[in-house]
């Protein structure tokens, strides 16, 4: 048996990894905001964030290719202006990635804001505490499940990602070939014995993570007593 | 700390629209109790004190403005206690984490817990506790901030009598201690007549009653000395006369009455059960 290559399962865990962390810098305000505010928008920005779920990763691989295409505005501009090529490259993976997985950030975080008492909130602002101070010291805390299950379900996610990936990133070896491209490559030149044998660790690799995190979670809903 | 409150805001109740229009001055370091029927603004009025809510108009507290002009002071800027009446106590924390958050001020957090019994208590989470040991939790966060004006909305209503009483002392005491100007939602007449100085009803937003408990709460209508407000919950026909099962408080009574009233009666009207002819007599055992 010829030794594996690890590279693409790095890739694919670093990926995770960075998207997200940058997810959750990302989502946690805006999960904050949507879940108080009164805006008429609301429903519009629900629905746009919520698109990835919807669309095919084809389509939002095409776009996003067009778009961080060198001879497209955007792509023009990240190219002059910030040396960036995204096409083709990790740091556009994870750009990719980002706006792939965000509704598996948002929603779990906005769902648990919305079901905290809103009087604890109020208690925080009357006890002189900002709105960041609240978010980050009384309500973060109290939708630890849900906050666990925003980054556990986005790592996945992005984990198990293939049609984005392949349409953004090509199968460039150590810079944007993930686990599920070479897979993918391994069965299209039938050799079945490497996509078993990638196909095999990817869930067990899984599978161990998962049932990390799910032990955690019920050590930790045993120490909140239930509340 | 003397309290100004001139406000108006409109409200979209259960009862479609209305207008609260409140004008009121709280003298420094009273206890003042706000009751009238549920959906009359009074929740609505602690919230715009607070800061929670907006409103029209002006709120003055010694000298300094609260809201003026369509300016207003954010609840964090606001020197005020507001002990809510599901308590809404940080459940994450421990009882004396959810003092210290609230002020970095060991010795009075401490204090506080001692004077209200809950030392043993201070590592506990609130999930742990009972009903009457959140309540005063509670009241020991909202006084962290040694707040000028003090607002309880309704803080016995989830307790047992014999907690409500106990717990009125304490909330006396403390109001002293501290000083502060305090206003409480209540319902209950003899929980008002024990605590405050000073009662004010609010019927759909407007201010109906302002007096003394004894003015605003003994009913002196007519030659009836000795009445109460209650529910009709069943009349039954017994030989020749009615008999109304009526719920007064926590007790269930009966009362005989003649046909015609009886045909008037309906189950769930509000009613006054009164004695006009005879000296009523307590009787003790």
């Amino acid at each position: 048996m010829s030794s594996i290559a690890w590279t693409p399962f790095w890739l694919s865990f670093k990926l995770a990894f960075v998207t997200t962390a940058v997810l959750f810098l990302l989502a946690l305000p805006l999960a904050w905001w949507l879940a108080q505010t009164r805006t008429r928008l609301k429903p519009f920005l629900e629905a746009l964030v919520s698109l990835p779920i919807v669309l095919p990763p084809s389509v939002l691989g095409f776009y996003l290719l067009w778009a961080f295409a060198p001879d497209s505005p955007l792509g023009a501009f990240l190219k002059e202006r910030l040396g960036l090529e995204l096409v083709f490259s990790f740091p556009g993976l994870v750009v990719a990635s980002v706006i792939y997985s965000f509704p598996f950030m948002l929603q779990p975080l906005q769902s648990g804001f919305e079901s905290l008492n809103r009087h604890m909130l109020e208690a925080a602002y009357v006890a002189g505490k900002t709105g960041w101070q609240t978010l980050l010291f009384v309500a973060l805390p109290n939708i630890k499940p849900a906050l666990l299950s925003a980054l556990i379900v986005t790592f996945a996610h992005t984990v198990g990602e293939f049609g984005v990936v392949l349409m953004v990133g090509g199968s460039i070896p150590g810079e944007t070939k993930v686990a599920s491209v070479a897979i993918y490559e391994y069965v299209e030149i039938m050799d079945y014995k490497n996509a078993h044998i990638y196909s095999a660790i990817m869930v067990g690799i899984s599978f161990v993570v998962l049932t990390a995190v799910y032990l955690f979670n019920r050590h930790h809903r045993r120490r909140l007593g239930g509340a | 700390m003397m309290v100004d409150i001139k406000i108006r805001k409109r409200l979209h109740g259960a009862r479609g629209e209305m207008e609260l229009f409140v004008n009121l001055t709280l003298s420094a370091g009273s206890f003042t109790a706000l009751t009238g029927p549920s959906g009359s603004g009074k929740s609505t009025l602690l919230r715009i004190l607070a800061g929670l809510e907006s409103a029209d108009g002006e709120i003055k507290v010694s000298q300094k403005r609260w809201l003026a002009n369509n300016k207003s002071l954010p609840p964090q800027q606001r020197d005020v206690g507001l002990l809510f009446q599901d308590y809404a106590l940080f459940e994450h924390m421990s009882v004396r984490q959810n003092l210290l958050f609230v002020q970095k001020d060991p010795a009075l957090a401490d204090a506080l817990l001692e004077s209200t019994g809950l030392s043993e208590l201070a590592n506990r989470r609130p999930a742990y506790l009972s009903g009457g040991q959140k309540q005063r939790v509670a009241l020991c966060r909202a006084l962290m901030r040694r707040p000028k004006l003090l607002l309880l909305d309704e803080p016995f209503s989830a307790l047992d009598p014999a907690m409500r009483l106990t717990l009125q002392h304490e909330i006396l005491k403390l109001h002293r201690e501290f000083g502060t100007t305090t206003l409480m939602v209540s319902h209950d007449p003899a929980e008002i007549y024990r605590m405050a100085q000073r009662v004010i009803r609010l019927e759909n937003g407007k201010i109906t009653a302002d007096g003394t408990p004894g003015d605003v709460l003994l009913k002196r209508s007519g030659s009836q000395k000795f009445s109460f407000e209650g529910e009709v919950l069943e009349i039954q026909k017994r030989d020749a006369v009615y008999v109304a099962v009526v719920a007064i408080g926590q007790q269930i009574v009966e009362v005989v009455t003649d046909t015609r009233t009886a045909k008037t009666l309906q189950i769930g009207q509000q009613v006054t059960v009164a004695t006009k002819a005879f000296a009523p007599v307590i009787i003790t055992e």
